[in-house]
């Protein structure tokens, strides 16, 4: 194994890893604050990347279609929240598991319907192809590294709005005490739709960045929602912190595992999660 | 658990009954399809024990486990790698190695978790879950993502006489429906005894149960254990049915919609489960026979049963079977329902 693996598998990993925590990061908010467990998390990553697809084929600029593309994901967000995910709060674990199911099964159909079930991909935008040389003869795809940079920047931004902003105030104050914030005068009840929208247009936003690397397929969101679970069953429910350093260890096991134990790669990240739980049955920050 | 009302027992006995004769009017009632439903019968048959077998974990003990299809699959890939390569397995030794499968990883699993609640278990048993299907998904010993096949089915030898014949279609229809009557009641005896009691006390209040000189851990842990490895035996008549096996029996939309037919049936009441495996498989067809893209209407109405119907079908037999009855408890339970499902606040 020589140096210059270790050094790419190691930036895979990492950004990789970043991705995971913008997804991540939506699931375990809305859990935070809302106490909603949304299996249509992955959903919603898929409808992103089919988003940047589905318009970058039109306009041929990805940057673009994320402009465009991501007012339409926070809607859907907005409505899903309103109309079904408000109906929840007072309801069980059991029946928020099932109605978001229900909400997988219409995405999946409507997927299949609109866009069917051939394997897309979405062309690098022509600024960030090609690679930026590392050493003499050791080039780094600038894309992946324009990712890293794009969700490290994001993930800055938003421990500043949680815990610097009066927005961030009382979000947090939504978490710990609903009636409390609503009493002062706050409506609790956009605050959650602000979350639940800001949940979704985080993971559409990670499914959009993702295409040009990971392309755009049937079943995309499922997959991903697992690994999202791992992450965050590994850092703890509810937990930013936890998010952001469980997406990294998953990210780097797995990248790892690909490269030494290829037969294995997929169970590594579990073997993982299994380990952490083994020596803290609630995750890492809970 | 408290007896059922008359009606209810004599509604479900007939229901026994009528399928128990299929074979026998069967071929009156669907001519050419008979042999259809006849299979398709049984799968259903198979997918309710693993619903009854989940409703001991999500109905009874208030344990939401999203990892049944895991033991499921496992029971079944264990007999195919179990089984000799060209010929027909025994059933004493498949049977057993696979429900022994199922029940250690159930185990394995079980310890990692039992001690988180809620969502967090939720996240957990999906994850692990996944675990088990990505091992079989990603291997090359057991086919990878096309899935393998059994050799035949099992065979039924004692002392070198053939006791059944489990490729026979008739054969295996009754096995089944022998199996999930058997499993019914040993669930149903089981929690009448005091350890189901424990299992209702710990969905009620785990720390008044704690209080009470129970540890909830053991018999929450007893439970799971006991849920897979019933869903492996499940896997075991699956695979004996279909002599192949592939991830999608290990996948988590599986044991999504295992719990969707225990919620559409009736959470903790053992025999609405069975009906809502029967429920769920009849909207399963009749959705696909008008169209390609089945899961639209089903996700619509799994929706619809969360919002409009958190009682299932049981709830409404027992509505209809109250009506019949005017049983002197009918007051009482007017009383509860008017003054409304109590409202559970959880914060885990």
């Amino acid at each position: 194994m020589d140096l210059s693996l270790f050094l790419i598998q190691t930036m895979n990993g990492v950004q990789y890893g970043l991705l995971l925590f913008l997804i991540a990061s939506g699931l375990t908010l809305i859990f935070g604050i809302m106490h909603i467990i949304n299996l249509a998390h992955g959903s919603l990553y898929m409808v992103g990347a089919y988003l940047a697809f589905w318009i970058s084929s039109y306009t041929g600029n990805l940057f673009l279609s994320i402009l465009l593309g991501l007012p339409i994901a926070i809607v859907l967000g907005i409505v899903i929240e309103r109309f079904l995910i408000q109906r929840l709060y007072d309801r069980d674990h059991l029946d928020q598991v099932l109605l978001t199911f229900g909400l997988i099964l219409i995405f999946d159909a409507m997927q299949s319907i609109i866009w069917g079930n051939d394997v897309h991909g979405v062309p690098i935008p022509d600024a960030l192809r090609g690679g930026i040389m590392l050493t003499e003869n050791l080039a780094y795809p600038t894309y992946r590294l324009f990712v890293s940079g794009v969700c490290l920047a994001i993930a800055v931004g938003m421990f500043l709005l949680i815990q610097k902003t009066r927005l961030g105030m009382i979000v947090r104050g939504g978490a710990s005490n609903r009636e409390m914030v609503s009493a002062l005068g706050i409506n609790i009840r956009w605050v959650y739709t602000l979350v639940f929208a800001a949940g979704a247009g985080l993971t559409a936003f990670a499914g959009m960045i993702a295409a040009p690397i990971s392309s755009v397929y049937p079943g995309m969101g499922n997959s991903i929602l697992i690994i999202c679970f791992v992450v965050v069953v590994i850092g703890g429910l509810g937990s930013i912190k936890g998010a952001f350093l469980g997406a990294l260890m998953v990210g780097l096991v797995y990248t790892w595992g690909t490269v030494l134990v290829p037969q294995f790669a997929g169970a590594a990240v579990y073997a993982l999660m299994a380990a952490v739980l083994l020596w803290k049955p609630r995750g890492l920050f809970a | 658990m408290r007896s059922l009302p008359r009606s209810v027992q004599v509604f479900l006995l007939a229901l026994t009954v009528l399928l128990a004769f299929y074979p026998v009017f069967g071929e009156m009632l669907v001519g050419d399809r008979y042999d259809y439903w006849l299979q398709k019968l049984t799968s259903v048959m198979i997918l309710a024990i693993m619903a009854v077998s989940l409703d001991l974990l999500v109905g009874v003990t208030g344990m939401v486990s999203i990892a049944h299809a895991a033991f499921f699959g496992l029971a079944g890939y264990t007999m195919v790698m179990v089984a000799p390569e060209w010929d027909a397995g025994s059933i004493w030794i498949l049977l057993p190695a696979a429900v022994l499968a199922a029940a250690l990883a159930a185990l394995v699993m079980g310890v990692l978790i039992i001690r988180t609640h809620g969502i967090f278990f939720i996240m957990a048993t999906i994850a692990f879950s996944q675990m088990i299907y990505y091992i079989f998904h990603d291997s090359d010993f057991a086919g990878g993502s096309d899935g393998t096949y059994l050799f035949g089915a099992p065979t039924v030898e004692l002392f070198g006489r053939e006791l059944l014949n489990l490729s026979d279609r008739v054969t295996l229809f009754y096995v089944t429906l022998v199996s999930l009557l058997l499993v019914y009641l040993l669930l149903r005896t089981m929690l009448r005894a005091p350890f189901g009691r424990v299992l209702f006390g710990i969905k009620e209040n785990e720390e008044r149960v704690r209080a009470m000189g129970y540890n909830p851990l053991y018999y929450k842990l007893v439970a799971f254990v006991i849920g897979g490895t019933l869903a492996g035996f499940a896997g075991v008549l699956s695979a004996t049915q279909y002599q192949f096996i592939d991830p999608s029996q290990v996948n988590w939309h599986l044991s999504a919609e295992v719990l969707i037919m225990v919620i559409l049936g009736g959470l903790g009441t053992l025999w609405g489960p069975i009906l809502g495996a029967f429920a769920f498989e009849g909207l399963h067809y009749w959705f696909s026979s008008m169209t390609r893209y089945w899961e639209l209407p089903m996700g619509v109405v799994v929706i619809l049963m969360v919002l409009v119907l958190p009682k299932g079908i049981a709830g409404g037999v027992m509505w209809v079977a109250d009506k019949l009855e005017r049983r002197p408890s009918q007051k009482v339970q007017r009383e509860e329902t008017a003054a409304g499902r109590p409202m559970e606040v959880k914060h885990d």
